[in-house]
């Protein structure tokens, strides 16, 4: 009797698991789209803003901005982590963390000192359950992310950036501010539905491509390449299009592991749904086979019963 | 009748793009006019600017745009921005209401919204 209790009592409450999985599925299902919809929107001002960028760097040879020039002593690097706030979605935060820690030793091989930055409440948990140092951290948007938000990581990261150019070793410089020589970031590229990778990837200093492919092109078609007349001037303009282009790679980069967050979760859910159904039906069987158990049990004590009062009677 | 092509394009979206015989925006040199055969030129844009695009057809799209850029080409212009509104979605009230916000910023683009969106400041 009590086991076919409790074997119904848990397929009643893998059935509710099953219910709240399947429902987390759908939900991100429906998710997906949309993120995937925002990285489309968001591509053609990466494009136009990489455009703007090259052409600048074309029209003016020397170009010369701390986000461009390489240090000669990198003592210490920015580190950005993009994690999700939320768990539930299988491997995604573990695999963005392990390629971050590979990233930190092969920078720690190299002499360098690594700075955190963290987004996500997954990732600050992970690291401040260890007793990890953070620079700084920000959470509460990793779902759907807003520029507004990459810019105020951006800014930060640019800021600090900045303030280490002037860094002699372990002491700062004459600003007071011991900033960081190398930017990188670590996120979750969405390659499809079924797979994410992760990716570490530098920022600053970026890597200047001279293109000698406007050139080329222009010799072929046998015009000059367009002198631009810059409002204001060339440093100004690039002055202010850097950073801009740092926040852009950002945005990039957290909408690209929104979608990837929402694809770990479906993939998640799906397959905890899938178990769920499973086991229901494997309790079910054990239920049934207790059921018939018992009815036979039921049948053979009346028969024996019988047998029994009819000897009983026979001897009378 | 000369015409080029034009991009109105903010980080989370691209609000127009078509053809186009007149661009008139704010840069933080001055107000700049670009016809088309205009000579290239890469500009930034004020904090809070308006941005109007006088179609090939006539119509007149107005833009409220904020930390933008504007890069004009042989083959076309493009303003890029952080943020913009077409003048159709500008929320007036909301823009009134944060004209007495206390960051200057905010009051600068509450400002541009309400002249993209024809209303008097």
């Amino acid at each position: 009797m009590a086991q076919l209790r409790e074997l119904r009592s848990k397929i009643r409450s893998t059935k509710n698991i099953g219910k709240i999985t399947k429902a987390m599925e759908l939900i991100a299902t429906s998710r997906i789209s949309k993120a995937q919809a925002r990285v489309e929107a968001a591509r053609p001002y990466a494009t136009e803003i990489t455009e703007v960028l090259s052409s600048l760097a074309g029209a003016t040879p020397n170009l010369d901005h701390p986000l461009l020039v390489e240090r000669e002593s990198v003592r210490r690097v920015a580190v950005l982590v993009v994690t999700s706030d939320k768990g539930l979605c299988g491997g995604y935060n573990a695999n963005v963390l392990r390629a971050t820690e590979e990233l930190l030793s092969l920078l720690r091989s190299q002499g360098k000192d690594p700075q955190l930055y963290v987004i996500g409440g997954k990732g600050v948990n992970y690291y401040t359950f260890r007793d990890r140092e953070l620079a700084n951290s920000w959470t509460g948007f990793s779902q759907q992310p807003h520029y507004e938000n990459a810019a105020e990581v951006g800014k930060h990261l640019v800021d600090a950036f900045l303030a280490g150019g002037d860094d002699g070793g372990e002491q700062s410089g004459p600003d007071g501010v011991l900033g960081v020589d190398e930017l990188h970031i670590v996120y979750t590229e969405f390659r499809s539905m079924l797979t994410q990778t992760p990716v570490a990837k530098r920022m600053a200093p970026l890597e200047v491509e001279y293109s000698g492919g406007d050139d080329a092109g222009a010799t072929a078609s046998g015009e000059v390449a367009p002198s631009y007349q810059f409002e204001p001037n060339a440093e100004t303009l690039l002055a202010s299009l850097l950073p801009k282009y740092i926040n852009t790679r950002i945005f990039a980069a957290l909408l690209e592991s929104a979608a990837s967050e929402l694809a770990a979760q479906r993939n998640a859910m799906k397959a905890a749904s899938d178990n769920a159904s499973e086991l229901v039906e494997n309790y079910t069987r054990l239920a049934n086979q207790a059921r018939q158990a018992q009815i036979t049990q039921e049948i053979s004590e009346i028969v024996g019963g019988v047998d029994a009062l009819a000897a009983v009677g026979s001897d009378d | 009748m000369a015409e080029m092509s034009v991009e109105l394009v903010a980080v989370e979206r691209r609000l127009w793009s078509g053809q186009a015989s007149f661009v008139v925006a704010q840069t933080t040199e001055g107000e700049i006019g670009v016809m088309p055969g205009h000579e290239p030129t890469l500009g930034e844009l004020v904090e809070g600017g308006v941005v109007k695009v006088t179609t090939t057809d006539g119509d007149t799209i107005t833009a409220a745009v904020h930390g933008g850029f504007l890069s004009v080409t042989a083959e076309r212009v493009s303003v890029l921005a952080e943020t913009a509104e077409l003048d159709e979605e500008i929320d007036v009230e909301a823009a009134r209401a944060a004209l007495a916000d206390d960051d200057e910023v905010e009051r600068e683009r509450a400002t541009a919204k309400l002249r993209a969106a024809g209303q008097t400041v």
